[in-house]
């Protein structure tokens, strides 16, 4: 599969034995898996299991102790930066900002922001240009980060806990979007420990426990095989804790 | 259209089986175009791919067909509805005798409590 000129390799992305270390803690050791295109993939985990440092070792913004990451057959640098769009658990806005200025803020630094797709999504979100990001709720601003990450033309987008701290109604809104606003070339890997409101827009699922992949399968075979939700699997997987 | 999930089991089993449900039922009419796999998965709230591998199920048992540059219908079959509703109602049945041995009913017996139960029923109504 060719993508924006590069190697000609089918998974988006390639983990292979990464382990990462923050000086005498263990945060991932030793995770190998692959992603496909056009899927959205359930990234599993309690916390402080290892799902943010993953994504912050795809996204190229912390570095494994050992291991290789690539994406389309690149190592994870600068040539990925455009590949991947990363949506981190701390907002990127500052509090000055206003929802338009944000949108601004996001086309300068991208080149693949897509304005008129930010504004379509702001609308479903019920945000709109003149709202100040100081005076919105937690699941407004999860919104407004939402719509940021995925109105960039990525191949990889990396939602880190966007259901965190949501309220039901804000999350079935986010899950709306998601499956609205989702291009169905690229795939996008979604970290989170609310399993249940969100299993049923999951291709595939990893679950990562003290940092070690505990499972990873397409969820409709492993509802075959188990006869159980994913939230039931997860709740069994860290019962053991 | 909404269909209440479990998420124990497989989401495109229970699409599948709400569809043919709905073309028993005659809620889909055989030649009716049935949605594209984006407005399903959005009215559902679930993944695209999910509502893909539903149609893809449905195609190869030739309960849909695909048009090509038209989107998916209904099988014209009548004759293809027919066995769908057949193959439900086995399940059903086989479901239920499975239930009834379990309690420890027989063959006979089976069919004698279906008899009067399906008597009653029809009592009941006969009152009304």
């Amino acid at each position: 599969m060719q993508k924006k000129g590069m190697y000609s390799v089918e998974d988006i992305l390639q983990i292979q034995q990464v382990s990462k270390k923050y000086w005498s803690k263990q945060a991932v050791r030793d995770i190998s898996f692959t992603l496909g295109p056009g899927k959205i993939i359930g990234l599993l985990g309690s916390n402080g299991s290892g799902k943010t440092t993953i994504m912050k070792m795809i996204a190229g913004l912390a570095q494994p102790t050992s291991g290789k990451i690539a994406v389309y057959g690149n190592p994870v640098g600068v040539e990925t930066k455009s590949l991947i769009s990363f949506m981190p658990d701390q907002p990127l806005t500052e509090s000055w900002m206003t929802v338009g200025d944000a949108l601004r803020f996001y086309s300068d630094f991208f080149a693949d922001f897509d304005q008129a797709k930010a504004e379509r999504m702001l609308d479903f979100m019920k945000l709109s240009l003149a709202d100040k990001v100081r005076s919105l709720s937690k699941g407004m601003s999860e919104r407004l980060q939402l719509t940021l990450a995925l109105s960039r033309k990525a191949s990889l987008y990396l939602l880190d806990e966007p259901l965190g701290g949501v309220d039901p109604v804000a999350r079935t809104r986010i899950l709306n979007a998601l499956v609205e606003f989702y291009e169905e070339d690229s795939s996008i890997l979604i970290s989170t420990h609310l399993v249940s409101d969100i299993e049923r827009i999951f291709d595939e699922v990893i679950m990562v426990k003290n940092g070690e992949m505990v499972m990873h399968g397409n969820v409709e075979e492993l509802r075959l095989q188990h006869g159980k939700s994913m939230d039931e699997l997860f709740r069994e997987v860290f019962a053991e804790c | 259209m909404t269909i209440e999930f479990d998420n124990n089991l497989p989401i495109y089993i229970q699409i599948m089986n709400y569809i043919k449900g709905e073309i028993v039922t005659g809620k889909l009419k055989p030649g009716d175009k049935i949605p594209s796999v984006r407005e399903l998965a959005s009215d559902l709230q679930i993944n695209p791919n999910t509502v893909q591998r539903t149609f893809q199920e449905l195609e190869r048992e030739t309960i849909v067909e695909t048009r090509r540059g038209m989107g998916r219908y209904v099988t014209s079959e009548e004759g293809r509805i027919m066995t769908i509703k057949k193959e439900m109602a086995k399940d059903v049945l086989d479901r239920f005798i499975r239930g009834m041995r379990e309690l420890g009913f027989q063959g006979e017996d089976i069919v004698a409590a279906v008899a009067e139960s399906v008597g009653h029923e029809d009592a009941e109504k006969g009152d009304v």
